[in-house]
Formats: C-alpha cells, sequence, structure tokens
C-alpha cells in the first residue's frame, strides 16, 4: 500500500509550495489570479454564499485506503482525528441552526471511535435531518466490527454516498488499491441486502464517479445508465444515483498530475471548459466544511489546503450567522475543477 | 524538432474559421448537431469516432476520442475492440480482394 504524501515527506504535504504551484504562471499561461478574474466576468466575484443549509464535517483523515487521487492525503498512516469534545461543539452549532443536512466526511469516517455516538446524537437532534456518510465501502468488510454498518446506517436512517470510480477491476484497484473493487462489490452487496439502493425502501445508496486519471468526467446521466447497467447484470447490484465529479489539482491528485506529467494541459483543460452557470451553483456558496480539529472552512478542498474561512471566529466552537453568510468565500485556481463543464460539486454536477 | 504533425494544433482547430467563416461554422455546426446524443448515444457515437479515426490513422482524432471515449465511461478494452473493427473491416476489405485475385487467376490458367 502506497504512503500518505505526509509519511512520505512529500513537499507537496506541505500546502505552502501546493499553493505556490497552483499561483504559478503554466507555460500554457493562466495568470495567477485567474479564477478571481473569471469569476469577475461572470459577476460572481467576490463569491459570497447564499443559504448555509449544509455542515459537511471532516471527522479524520485516517483511512483503511491510500487512493492515488485522495485529496486529503488520507491513509492508515494519518492520526488526526476529531474528539468527542470537537463533536459536541459541532452538535451544539446543529441544534441551534437549521441545516438540512449534515455530511460526514474523511478519511474513513467510520474509523473514528466517536462516530456511531456522533451519528445517534445528530438523530436524537433531529428526526428530519439528512444524514450523509461518505463510506468508502471497503471499510464495511476491513474487519468484523464493521459488518454491521449497512444495520446502523439503516436504523438511523443515514443517506451512504460511496465511491466507486469504475464498474470493472483494473481501473477501480488502479485508482484505490489492488483488491478494491471486488471488497466494494461485497460491500455494495450488503448495502443492498438491508434495502439500500432498492427502490421503494427510501435508503438512499449514491456512487460517485472520478475519473482515475488526468481526464474530465462526462455527462453524468450516461455515466449512471452504464453503471447501472454493468453493476446489474454481473453483480445484481443496484443503487439510486451515480455523482460525476472532477478531480480538484490538489494534494494526491496534484502529485500524480505533476509526476505523470499531465499537470499544464490537465488546467488548461479545467480552464478551457469553465461554466459560469457552474460557477454560480459552487456548493461553497451553501455548506460550511468543519475540519478535524474544529476550523471552519468554505469546502472540504480549501480545508484540505488549511484556507480557513475568512470572519473574526474561525473554530466551530466560534460559530457566528451573520459573519458566515457576510463572508467572502476564499478561491484559488483548484476552484476549476468546480466550474468545469458541467461543475462539480459532493452532490455531483451542479448543472442539468 | 519540426514535424508535420504537432499535439497543439488540435486545439486551433477552431481557426479554420479565419480563412473561411462560412464553412467553417456550417462544418463546426453540423459536426456538434452529429455528435449529440440521438437514436445512437454520444457513448456509442464516440466509439465509432474512435474506429474511424483509427481506419484514416488521423493522429488529432486518436487523440481527441482517446480523451472523448475515456471521458464517456469506456474503458481500454472497449476501445481497443473499437479499433479491432476498424482493423477488421479494413482487412476484411483486403481479403475479399481476395476473390477477385483468384476469378483472374482461374481465368488465365488453364
Ligand atoms: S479517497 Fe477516500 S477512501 Fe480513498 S484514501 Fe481518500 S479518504 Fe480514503
Ligand atoms: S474549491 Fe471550494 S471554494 Fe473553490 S469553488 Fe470549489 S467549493 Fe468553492
Amino acid at each position: 500500500m502506497i504512503k500518505s504524501l505526509k509519511a512520505r515527506h512529500s513537499q507537496l504535504a506541505d500546502v505552502g509550495y501546493e499553493l505556490k504551484i497552483l499561483s504559478q504562471k503554466t507555460p500554457t499561461g493562466f495568470e495567477p489570479d485567474a479564477f478571481s478574474s473569471k469569476l469577475r466576468e461572470s459577476n460572481l466575484f467576490p463569491l459570497q454564499p447564499t443559504k448555509i443549509d449544509t455542515l459537511q464535517i471532516n471527522v479524520g483523515k485516517m483511512c483503511n485506503q491510500t487512493c492515488k487521487h485522495c485529496h486529503v492525503d488520507a491513509g492508515p498512516d494519518r492520526k488526526e482525528i476529531m474528539t468527542r469534545e470537537t463533536m459536541q461543539q459541532c452538535l451544539d452549532v446543529i441544534q441551534n441552526n437549521s441545516f438540512t443536512t449534515v455530511d460526514m466526511t474523511g478519511g474513513a469516517p467510520e474509523m473514528n471511535p466517536n462516530f456511531r455516538w456522533f451519528v445517534e446524537e445528530i438523530r436524537a437532534i433531529s428526526k428530519e435531518i439528512k444524514i450523509i456518510v461518505r463510506c468508502n465501502l471497503t471499510i464495511i468488510v476491513a474487519n468484523p466490527s464493521y459488518h454491521d454498518l449497512p444495520d446502523f446506517f439503516k436504523k438511523h436512517n443515514v443517506e451512504v454516498v460511496s465511491s466507486l470510480p469504475y464498474f470493472s477491476a483494473m481501473r477501480t484497484d488502479a485508482q484505490r488499491g489492488e483488491g478494491v473493487f471486488e471488497k466494494s462489490i461485497r460491500a455494495l452487496k450488503m448495502l443492498n441486502d438491508v434495502g439500500y439502493g432498492k427502490e421503494g425502501t427510501g435508503l438512499i445508496l449514491d456512487l460517485v464517479y472520478n475519473p482515475s486519471g488526468a481526464f474530465l468526467p462526462g455527462n453524468q446521466e450516461s455515466l449512471e445508465f452504464e453503471f447501472k447497467k454493468k453493476l446489474k447484470e454481473p453483480f445484481g447490484i443496484s443503487f439510486n444515483k451515480l455523482f460525476a465529479i472532477t478531480n480538484l489539482p490538489i494534494s494526491r491528485f496534484l502529485d500524480y498530475l505533476i509526476s505523470s506529467g499531465n499537470y499544464d494541459g490537465y488546467m488548461e483543460k479545467l480552464i478551457a471548459s469553465y461554466n459560469p452557470v457552474a460557477a454560480e451553483g459552487v456548493m461553497c456558496r451553501n455548506m460550511i466544511s468543519v475540519g478535524w480539529d474544529g476550523h471552519l472552512y468554505d469546502c472540504d478542498f480549501n480545508q484540505m489546503l488549511e484556507m480557513k474561512v475568512e470572519t473574526p471566529g474561525q473554530h466551530i466552537a466560534q460559530w457566528n450567522n451573520n459573519d458566515l453568510h457576510r463572508r467572502e468565500i476564499q478561491v484559488n485556481q483548484h476552484c476549476f475543477g468546480c466550474t468545469a463543464g458541467a461543475g462539480s460539486s459532493c452532490g455531483g454536477a451542479t448543472t442539468s | 524538432m519540426k514535424t508535420y504533425y504537432n499535439p497543439e494544433d488540435l486545439k486551433k482547430f477552431g481557426n479554420i474559421g479565419e480563412f473561411q467563416k462560412k464553412l467553417a461554422d456550417k462544418f463546426f455546426d453540423y459536426y456538434g448537431e452529429t455528435f449529440k446524443e440521438g437514436a445512437l448515444t454520444a457513448r456509442e457515437k464516440s466509439l465509432i469516432a474512435l474506429a474511424v479515426a483509427h481506419t484514416i490513422q488521423c493522429p488529432y482524432c486518436i487523440d481527441a476520442y482517446t480523451v472523448d471515449t475515456m471521458e464517456k465511461g469506456c474503458d481500454e478494452q472497449q476501445m481497443m475492440e473499437a479499433v479491432h473493427v476498424a482493423a477488421a473491416i479494413r482487412s476484411g476489405a483486403s481479403l475479399v480482394h481476395g476473390v477477385q485475385m483468384m476469378n483472374k487467376y482461374k481465368e488465365l490458367s488453364m
């Protein structure tokens, strides 16, 4: 298994270095403030929130996998995880606000020892709130203590969003590691068995497709059609929706782009595919992302680049609705990943 | 190094309108329309384009439709099968002319 950039002491584990690369003029020539300029042209600069209806909580960088494209630089060697105390601060904010969605991500969120308690507490606050867990699938079969996760999710009406980059082992394993496809299929079957992804159960199982390489995702609907067909036939697996997500040029995906010589070409493609309609719908306009240590960010990507929200209080314990609604969202060249083509967010394409 | 083909030129395809705008506009309109979802899916059309690209052996088209088929979710096996379809038709076209050769042979032989 490969190691995280941090464990490898890669230069790219340093966000200052990442931001320097993202801000450099490339040989194909985009300016360091290209994204802001594009937003200005679309009358969207400075970028501001519309409403904040989603709290995305990253409960830690620990993961049982080390996918090559991971923007979190997650892995078994990462020990940064959210404490119960910080979770309690999140619960207080959830209690005092009216979010429609709490979206839990990681790493593998389930590896946080307080994960189940946290889910139960969120559900206790509200029966209606949508709780999403970004489950990497393989965790379910990783060891017996996780085998009952599908039942646990069902009991608390948690929506499951899972990554499966392709419906074949070759491409999936190339991105996510040896044997991941086979384990993911097993986990999907376990989720299907308790009713996830099945019509009429109301238990939502969505899949995330992101390209295994330096290319952009195609049309989300066609990909969904293809995935449904290919997972149904040999494997008997069903799911609800497919989200096509563009890989953003940060962390391990940035490392891949640079080492494979694809960086300039990829950036150029993202920029050439800038879509003002997608820019209007970027996900940072309706969410706040909480880091494992409780700091607040505009999105999970800015979190990984350590670009905190530009408000006087930058920690969940200092939550201030007015300030957060009035803030200016921090942008940089990585944002082109959210505005290319049909747009990209944690919920897939942002335009139809 | 000077070569006849330059990958950078693919991005300048749109510039052909500089010398003759009306025809270029008509062509790009037609091109765009052709590749839309229709009775065939955009994905199927892209695979056909990939096969044809190998028949006409246009490096620009091979480049463009490799990316396009990948984006549309085709895998390496499907893409190579498309190339084999092109190759099979090409070799079949040569071989079926073998009948002509045989006819001529028989005509001239005792
Ligand atoms: S992409 Fe997800 S599953 Fe893969 S290493 Fe990162 S957090 Fe873990
Ligand atoms: S990367 Fe984050 S801040 Fe930038 S556009 Fe995307 S969601 Fe918004």
